[in-house]
């Protein structure tokens, strides 16, 4: 099965983060994405800070287009990748090891890829 | 009446022994749990009215498992997706041949493998709880409505969408790695607790037409026997059967609950407490040491204490503080505090428990272990207002009943 794991952390925690700590955990996340390659459909992409964020939002006047990402949650989406694997229990254990679960504030959200358009008919 | 307590307990048995391998067998060859499970249940609604009107059949698993197959291909039929995946699934034979027993291993497997399923903490606890009672377990939702007095709509709203999400993420039916297998059991294992426990309290006889008790110790033997290295299943299977042991001596004759001080400890079943205790040793010589198995280790001690006065206190104690270290929740440490009482003054164990009074200020047994600890001070009036606060908290009737006649009564007799 095929699945999104969506990387989110919070930024006011982030920031708090000292660099050290921060480039040793970038080196992880590129040796993770090596050892996991055999189950990473699509390695997906990292995503710029949330003041990128610019969203179109529905209105009743037609869609209008706001500063900032589409909730006012303290997690934001870091980036996402594509897996390709058996099961749920399978996609828990890759998520399981990412590597920035070691900082406070991060969680990785796991959601299945429609693949199957039939069971929309 | 008693005819169809008779069958009632048949069915119960036959139920929850066929139920889980056959919602897991029909599941792989449908690939599809929702349709499998939905199959099951309505075969089992089917069972209950069809075998309570004419007597159970002589082959109840076989005539469960050609039912299911039967509604499960109905659902295939209805459901114009599964009409196309239906081309590459095998098409069934017919009635006798398909009838394996769920005694052997494959059905034990099955069944656990679906036990874990259910379990899954990509679930939400309540749902969990429900599923298993549903599709490990063969109970309807009414059931188990009545049993954690939920709505039915509400209950069967949870468990939609549990089986959704079962199926549409990519939940297998199988027993997980070794890695994950000590978190997940232990997901499994407060499932069934939580299953008995209903059942303990609530299990006083009158509109309940399965013993969820007697499901729970079943569900925790099941587990045990499938994981026999896991010195925690171990101790869940002894526990339950030690509790449920002293099932018969719970209740008088009119219903009311007797206290373990005043049980008659020759109703109690001795050839399930010296199952539970071989099930107890085994799990220590594992030298994994756990919750289940220290509440296990304490219920032991009063199973197999000759009277209430003759209880090894020190003992129970040691056990306690061993099981705090454990899990040191409030209201294991209220436990605790009841087993000191006993061995030390009730003055020091009243102040004792008076510092986890705001953790336990909505939890009935706490005042009600105040206000025997106040009697026996001989302070009665704040006794008496610490059983009215008790009994507002409880809506179980045989706890009611039994804190009413404290509060009528003068005595100091009622040990915990």
């Amino acid at each position: 099965m095929k699945y999104v794991v969506m990387f989110t952390s919070s930024p006011d925690l982030d920031a708090q983060t000292d660099p050290e700590t921060a480039s040793a955990v970038y080196r992880r996340i590129y040796e993770w994405f090596g050892e996991h390659a055999a189950s990473i459909a699509d390695g997906g992409a990292e995503l710029m800070g949330v003041e990128t964020a610019t969203t179109v939002r529905r209105s009743d006047a037609g869609p209008v287009v706001v500063d900032g990402p589409f909730n006012e949650a303290k997690e934001v989406i870091g980036g996402f990748s594509v897996l390709d694997v058996p099961d749920l229990d399978a996609a828990i254990a890759i998520a399981r090891t990412w590597p920035m679960l070691d900082l406070p504030g991060t969680s990785v959200e796991i959601r299945p890829m429609v693949v199957d358009y039939s069971q929309f008919e | 009446m008693s005819h169809h307590r008779v069958t009632d307990g048949l069915l119960a048995q036959v139920l929850r022994e066929e139920t889980g391998p056959l919602v897991a067998r029909l599941a792989r060859r449908h690939r599809d749990f929702d349709l499998a499970e939905e199959a099951v249940q309505s075969a089992v609604v089917e069972a209950l009215t069809a075998w309570r009107r004419d007597g159970p059949p002589r082959n109840p698993a076989a005539w469960l498992q050609v039912a299911a197959q039967r509604n499960a291909l109905d659902g295939v039929r209805r459901s114009a997706r599964q009409r196309r995946l239906a081309e590459r699934v095998p098409a069934p034979s017919e009635g006798a041949s398909e009838v394996a027993s769920t005694a052997d291993s494959t059905g034990t497997d099955d069944r656990i493998a679906l036990l874990f399923a259910c379990c899954h903490p990509a679930l939400a606890p309540e749902a969990r709880l429900a599923l298993t009672l549903r599709a490990v377990v063969g109970m309807t939702t009414p059931q188990i409505a009545r049993a954690f007095l939920t709505s039915e709509a509400t209950l069967a709203q949870r468990i939609v969408r549990a089986k959704r999400k079962v199926s549409t993420v990519g939940i297998s039916l199988t027993v997980p790695a070794a890695t994950e297998l000590p978190a997940r059991l232990d997901d499994v294992l407060s499932v069934i607790c939580t299953v008995f426990s209903e059942g303990f309290v609530s299990t006083t006889g009158t509109g309940h037409d399965r013993d969820l008790a007697a499901d729970a110790v079943w569900l925790a033997s099941a587990v045990a026997a499938a994981q026999p290295t896991s010195a925690e299943a171990l101790g869940l299977a002894a526990l339950l059967t030690l509790q449920h042991a002293r099932a018969a001596a719970r209740f008088d004759a009119h219903g009311d609950l007797v206290l373990l001080a005043h049980q008659d400890r020759s109703r109690w079943d001795h050839e399930a407490i010296a199952s539970a205790d071989a099930l107890l040793e085994r799990a220590a010589r594992l030298r994994a040491p756990g919750r289940y198995q220290l509440r296990a280790a304490i219920a032991a001690v009063h199973a197999t204490a000759p009277s209430w006065e003759d209880t090894d206190w020190s003992q129970v104690v040691a056990l306690y503080d061993l099981l705090a270290a454990h899990d040191p929740s409030p209201v294991v440490r209220l436990n605790q505090e009841i087993a000191r009482s006993h061995t030390g003054s009730p003055a020091e164990a009243l102040e004792r428990l008076d510092g986890l009074a705001t953790a336990l200020a909505s939890y009935h047994l706490f005042h009600a272990t105040r206000a025997q600890l106040l009697r026996a001070l001989g302070r009665d009036e704040e006794a008496r207002s610490a059983d009215e606060t008790a009994l507002s908290l409880t809506s179980n009737d045989a706890e009611r009943r039994l804190l009413t006649v404290r509060l009528r009564r003068r005595p100091l007799d009622d040990g915990s």
